[in-house]
């Protein structure tokens, strides 16, 4: 039974490079089907590790209750210096969180940019950031520093160049790093600096504070929730982060899988098309070595292995595509909350090129069996008639 | 000796949508060993479905039939299968060789139903072939073969597993005269000195002439001689 399944299988696959032309419609069919999932769903898992992986255990967003953007809140600077005095913060850097209009580089559009602004001791408690060309802001001058996404994506923004904000011009004075994460999107500048420029006196929108670990972010949330002084809430950055990327990855996804499955239903027609001429063109062929002896069994097996084969053809070509095409590729994202650009990379994992491979197969035993059967059931002596 | 074919009120109907249609109506035929039997009847008059029903290729709806002493009506379509693959060799209008492979390995595909080693059947498809008179051509493939050396593989490919039965539906029906008359003589040597039973449908009065024995068939029915009662 075996060697009957391999010579025919073989023979099948054999014949293929003569049906070069029909068999290509599954194998793009099928190509651009992975392509699309994969490619989509890449973005979504890039998006979700550039916002998760700014957030760390041990540092807390101090914001006003209720609010998910880092936009609302008013903190006065008393406010600030209380909490800095309490026994579970260990480093605190008043932030306020603005954004600001520039023209995206290469072209006459303009996007939003977060402008941050901190407290030196902001880069104490976000030790990844690292200033990667020129030198850090000056407190009290009108000094930036730009993330090195922010400066790709955005023109004016290299190191010596003024920018223009409201009535003031600022320098940048330096490029940052941030370990990858959405921070390298954004402009920093003196937590005074920002505040002035955009008429807030002294009060900063958020707090960024470092603790020993979520236990005492959450020890910490209780107290001020209970303190009517504050109309404040502390969240771990783990949390806040995940709660922020979870709204967009749950959007790409349902939007990748949803063109995915559209794009599917279209490949399994075109597979079944294929495969069925493919059977038809052979119904003689079948029914011949049915005649002489052989079982279903080969006869489905190799149609199937046949169709399979085609299927993995594309689904390697399409997968292998947006691996070489997407994977590292940089995009920038709206984040409609804080109307902002977040930067992330594609990251075409081993999971999604093994996911887009399992849908490949999918089809491919759709458009498969159906044709299998057919060619099973259709019987001999019809068949050899050739009608 | 067992007679090679026995039918007794065979009966075969189709069924096309709600109508029956019958076509063959009450065959009654004895075929033994060692006959070259020509069957001729007009187009239509169920030749290839008699023979088909000989061949095991289908399920009669009425009547008996046994071919080398194995009744076939009760068969599962499995059971059918194997039984052809030891028991009937079969030659078709149009050769069936399958295209892609050479006349050797289509000579060969019979025998990967059988428990034979690799080199055997290679052995046994060489052999084969040199009976039919093609060893020199075993590397060609179909394409590269004219219709008559198509046949001759495909006689060589009904030949292989070494059946005692032949049936052959028009062999002849897509080759010009002399073409014809090699693979009739081909037919009649292996009647004669391979003690092959053979059973031929044709249309050609000259093909017939070089069985030993001819019935024809009309409207689904025996016509001549040869009938049983
Ligand atoms: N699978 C089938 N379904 C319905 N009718 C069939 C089928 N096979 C054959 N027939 C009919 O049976 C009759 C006899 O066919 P056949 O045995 O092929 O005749 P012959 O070989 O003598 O020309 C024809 O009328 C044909 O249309
Ligand atoms: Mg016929």
């Amino acid at each position: 039974m075996f060697s009957q399944v391999r010579e025919i299988t073989l023979m099948n696959i054999r014949n293929l490079p003569s049906r070069v032309g029909s068999s290509s419609v599954i194998v793009v069919g099928i190509a651009g089907v992975v392509a699309v999932l994969v490619g989509l769903l890449s973005m979504a898992v890039g998006f979700d590790a550039a916002l998760k992986g700014a957030g760390k255990p041990d540092r807390a967003i101090i914001m006003r209750e209720g609010t998910s953007s880092e936009m609302n809140g008013n903190m006065t600077p008393e406010q600030r210096a209380i909490i800095k005095a309490m026994p579970e913060v260990e480093l605190g850097s008043g932030e306020t969180y603005v954004v600001a209009a520039i023209k995206k580089a290469g072209t006459d559009i303009d996007a939003n940019v977060v402008v941050r602004g901190v407290e030196q001791t902001a880069f104490d408690i976000r030790d990844e950031v690292q200033i990667v060309s020129g030198r850090g802001f000056e407190p009290g001058k009108a000094e930036i520093i730009v993330g090195v996404a922010a400066a790709g994506q955005f023109e004016g923004l290299s190191v010596g160049s003024f920018l223009p904000v409201r009535d003031r011009d600022w320098q940048v004075v330096g490029h940052f790093t941030a370990g990858g994460t959405a921070l390298e999107g954004e402009i920093w500048g003196d937590l005074d600096t920002v505040n002035s420029t955009f008429r807030r006196g002294g009060i900063s929108s958020t707090m960024r504070i470092r603790v020993a670990g979520e236990a005492e972010a959450r020890s910490l949330d209780r107290k001020l929730q209970d303190d009517p002084r504050f109309d404040l809430m502390v969240k771990p950055e783990t949390e806040f982060y995940a709660s922020q990327s979870e709204q967009r990855t749950a959007l790409i996804n349902g939007f990748g899988l949803s063109v995915g499955i559209i794009m599917a239903i279209g490949a399994i027609f075109a597979a079944l098309n294929t495969m069925y001429s493919a059977v038809s063109t052979r119904t003689v062929e079948i029914a011949t070595l049915r005649a002489l002896g052989f079982g279903n069994v080969p006869v489905v097996v190799s149609v199937m292995t046949e169709a399979l084969f085609l299927a993995l053809l594309g689904g390697s070509l399409g997968a292998g595509l947006v691996w070489l095409v997407f994977d590292g590729y940089s995009a920038s994202t709206l984040n409609q909350a804080s109307f902002s650009q977040v930067a992330f990379d594609f990251a075409v994992t081993s999971e999604l090129l093994t996911m887009g491979l399992s849908w490949a197969i999918g089809l491919g035993i759709i458009g498969g069996l159906f044709p299998a059967i057919r060619a099973a059931r259709l019987p001999i002596t019809t068949a050899l008639r050739g009608e | 000796m067992t007679a090679a074919v026995v039918c007794r009120g065979l009966e075969k109907t189709y069924v096309k949508g709600r109508e029956q249609v019958p076509v063959l109506t009450g065959i009654n035929l004895e075929i033994e060993q060692g006959d070259f039997l020509a069957l001729m009847g007009p187009s239509g008059s169920g030749k290839t479905t008699l023979l088909n029903l000989i061949g095991g290729l289908d399920h009669p709806t009425g009547g008996e039939i046994e071919v080398e002493g194995q009744s076939l009506g009760g068969m599962s379509n499995k059971a059918l299968a194997r039984w052809r693959s030891e028991n009937v060799g079969f030659i078709f209008q149009f050769y069936n060789l399958l295209p892609v492979l050479n006349a050797q390995r289509n000579v060969e595909l019979p025998l990967l139903l059988t428990k034979l080693s690799r080199k055997q059947r290679q052995a046994n498809a060489e052999t084969a072939l040199e009976i039919v008179g093609l060893a020199d051509r075993a590397r060609h493939k179909p394409g590269e073969l004219s219709g008559g050396q198509q046949q001759r593989v495909a006689i060589a490919r009904a030949l292989v597993a070494d059946p005692r039965l032949m049936v052959c539906d028009e062999p002849t029906g897509d080759l010009d005269r002399d073409t014809a008359d090699e693979i009739l003589e081909l037919l009649q040597m292996l009647n004669a000195d391979h003690g092959k039973t053979i059973i031929m449908v044709t249309h050609d009065p000259r093909a017939a002439d070089h069985a030993k024995r001819t019935l024809h068939m009309d409207k689904g029915k025996l016509v001549t001689a040869g009938a049983l009662a």
